[in-house]
């Protein structure tokens, strides 16, 4: 570890949404006075990443991946915690600043297909992030990265309009495009996941190398826990807004430790007809995140569930690891006596998301996440 | 071996377009799908599997036709029914289909009791009471809680629509189930389970399957048979594991190592350069020979025609040099040591 600040940190970062709808809603809040319900999309995420490092992060659909790729590049204000770019947060940014972060933090979205400008040619879709930060360049500068990122030779492809291109090639352009400005950190939603298997290899392998090239570091954000293992050095596997596991990519798929992470790794078919795996034995589906369990947010679709479950959990480091770090009751001992740490009985499985009300035991020693310092 | 359900033989669509010309999705298809087998089509996107699966049930667009060859099912030619024979004959009753996207597919005015009514009314004598308590027990086979069948399409999560489609696709008894990307929608755990029960009903329903994906892996995990198919034409048939040891088409080598393997998260993934031709024409030569690391002359000068391999008459490739390519692949048909696979297997 060095004494340097990670390139990008996040402190508890917080990101809700307020889901009163209109005039109407907040008038009636206010007479009956109960709380606006919020969408907890993300929910105390702490992450550093360090220089030259790619970090994943998976989990299923809703569970508010976009929404803390959309907050880490400012789209979205964060309701709590802080986010540090270079030690520096982002929260006392001058405008300056924030341009010239949005220089050093590269973008490349999920749908090629969507969002490079359809009436702009390739020379003016790599060029265009230059002349907005006022950078110099020569047409050799962008020949010279449309090569680096496979799209050979440069001159064929510089005059080409997205509909001339197919999705890898397009996907090609928009890394050139996140590439360009020289950032310190790429952020990437789901870069392969509109593709053909044959374009997604092409595309991982790329992302590999440049970021060994340009020695920068990316925040890699997938479903698909098979491609984020051949990008990432570590990953966040995140439930429902929380990160609930943390690790190096070899650690994690080999020893999963959250009982999530090891339904998700489970459920991934293997293509090989001669392995038998074992099949994932958790049901349901992610819950609703606005009326979200009190305590570990997993615990209606666990197959561990305990009544401690119903505090939150903290993170901690499974005993004889290092490195890794798991937010489950399961790898902690609880100061509590014995009856709050059994097994609940056989519970029917449910879709998830009522709010149960489990006996809090009392005098719990548990710190939640994000109080802890 | 059993007889056949489904046969291909030879088959080529077509789709017109504007201006006379027309586009050739399908060239020379053959393959048979076993009674009681699950047979894969696997193939990247534009390479012709939804376009075969729409003809088996008379569903192309209207500018697309079957122009040669035939599709047999049980033995006899369907490719030339009318509409209505399609409705009498194959639709739901023997043939139900799973299209891809199940948020789609289900009507969102209409109870999905109702919708049940009305497929009874269509094609069967059964009566209203008899079709809701039918839907009953195949919300139950499916895993969805029976009180739900009066509700609306909209009140279900993808993952429910999906298994209501399941259960509207299992309503008649059909001997046959054509599901077209059935999971690619949805998250990895709730794909997991609908594999599981689609695996299910192999074994309690005497059915067969036609799944077309794009997921080489789900073939690989879940079906008894399959068919690659690359720009068109087919490119290699067989039994799964058969094709999983000893795949012989360039495009189905390739196509297995770009797989990524969450077992073997450092081996390298193959590259498959440039993409399909655009079959403006009927394609006379072999359409992955502009993309081959392997390709000769000979592959321009014709379509290729099938080959058994190593003998195996049951095992084809559509490649000129499949005899060859044990030797010319070696590198990519090694699979990786088992003993680096950082999962445990579970015996």
């Amino acid at each position: 570890m060095s004494a340097e600040p990670p390139v990008l940190e996040l402190r508890g970062l917080e990101k809700h949404f307020d889901t009163s709808t209109g005039f109407v809603d907040v008038i009636r809040d206010r007479l009956t006075g109960s709380d606006p319900s919020y969408v907890k999309a993300v929910d105390g995420v702490n992450m550093k990443l360090r220089e030259n490092q790619v970090q994943g992060v998976i989990g299923e659909s809703g569970c508010g991946k976009t929404t803390l790729l959309r907050t880490l590049i400012g789209l979205y204000e964060p309701t709590g915690g802080e986010l540090l770019f270079h030690g520096q947060p982002t929260s006392e940014f001058t405008s300056d600043e924030w341009k010239e972060f949005r220089r050093q933090v590269g973008l490349v979205f999920q749908d090629p297909f969507n969002s490079l400008d359809p009436k702009f040619s390739v020379r003016r879709a790599v060029t265009e992030p230059l002349e907005i930060h006022g950078m110099d360049y020569e047409l050799a500068d962008i020949e010279e990265m449309l090569e680096m990122v496979g799209l050979t030779p440069a001159e064929k492809y510089l005059g080409r309009f997205p509909s001339q291109l197919s999705g890898g090639e397009k996907q090609r352009v928009a890394i050139a495009r996140g590439l360009i400005t020289e950032p310190d950190v790429i952020l990437a939603d789901e870069p392969a996941s509109m593709l053909d298997v044959s374009t997604q290899a092409e595309i991982l392998n790329l992302l590999n190398r440049l970021t060994d090239e340009f020695g920068v570091s990316m925040v890699y954000i997938s479903h698909d826990l098979s491609t984020v293992s051949y990008i990432c050095d570590r990953i966040n596997v995140m439930y429902l807004g929380r990160v609930v596991e943390n690790a190096p990519t070899m650690d994690l798929l080999s020893e999963p430790k959250h009982p999530y992470t090891q339904a998700l790794i489970q459920s991934i078919p293997i293509p090989d007809p001669h392995y038998d795996r074992e099949r994932a034995v958790i049901g349901g589906e992610p819950g609703d995140p606005i009326n979200m369990p009190a305590g570990c947010r997993f615990k209606n679709r666990c197959p561990e569930r305990m009544e401690v479950c119903d505090n939150k959990p903290a993170d901690v480091t499974p005993e004889g690891m290092t490195d890794h770090s798991v937010a489950c009751h399961l790898y902690y001992d609880h100061p509590l006596d014995e009856s709050s740490t059994k097994r609940v009985e056989e519970r029917p499985l449910t879709d998830g998301g009522c709010d149960r009300t489990g006996t809090l035991p009392h005098g719990s020693s548990v710190v939640p996440r994000g109080e802890s310092k | 071996m059993s007889d056949p359900i489904l046969e291909f033989d030879g088959v080529d669509i077509e789709y017109e377009t504007r201006g006379g010309t027309a586009v050739h999705a399908v060239n020379d298809a053959s393959f048979a799908i076993d009674e009681h087998d699950y047979f894969g089509l696997v193939g990247e996107s534009g390479c012709g599997k939804s376009t075969i699966a729409d003809a088996v049930v008379g569903g192309l667009d209207e500018n697309g036709a079957v122009t040669g060859g035939e599709i047999r099912y049980k033995g006899t030619p369907i490719q030339d029914y009318s509409e209505k024979e399609f409705n009498k004959n194959i639709r739901w009753t023997e043939i139900s289909f799973i299209p891809q996207s199940s948020m789609n597919s289900l009507d969102p005015v209409m109870k999905l009791s109702q919708q049940a009514i009305e497929m009874a009314k269509y094609h069967t004598d059964m009566s209203k009471d008899e079709a809701v308590e039918r839907l009953r027990e195949l919300f139950d086979v499916v895993g969805l809680s029976e009180s739900r069948i009066h509700d609306y399409p909209h009140q279900f999560s993808g993952g429910m629509q999906q298994r209501a489609i399941i259960a509207f696709a299992l309503f008649l008894q059909p001997s046959l189930i054509i599901a077209d990307e059935p999971t690619t929608a949805l998250d990895v755990i709730m794909q997991d389970q609908i594999l599981d029960h689609i695996n299910d009903l192999k074994d309690d329903w005497e059915i067969s399957m036609l799944m077309i994906t794009h997921d080489i892996s789900v073939v690989f995990e879940n079906c008894d048979s399959m068919a690659v198919m690359h720009g068109g034409q087919v490119a290699e048939a067989g039994d799964v594991v058969e094709l999983f040891d000893h795949p012989r088409h360039p495009y189905a080598i390739l196509l297995q190592n770009a797989f990524p393997d969450v077992r073997y998260p450092d081996r390298e993934l193959a590259i498959i350069d440039g993409h399909p031709p655009q079959l403006r024409e009927k394609p006379d030569f072999c359409t992955f020979a502009d993309r081959c690391p392997w390709s000769t002359q000979e592959c321009y000068d014709g379509a290729p025609d099938p080959r058994p391999v190593a003998g195996d008459e049951e095992h084809l490739a559509w490649c000129v040099r499949a005899d060859e390519m044990e030797e010319l692949a070696a590198d990519h048909l090694r699979k990786p040591e088992e003993e680096h696979s950082i999962l445990e297997e579970s015996q």
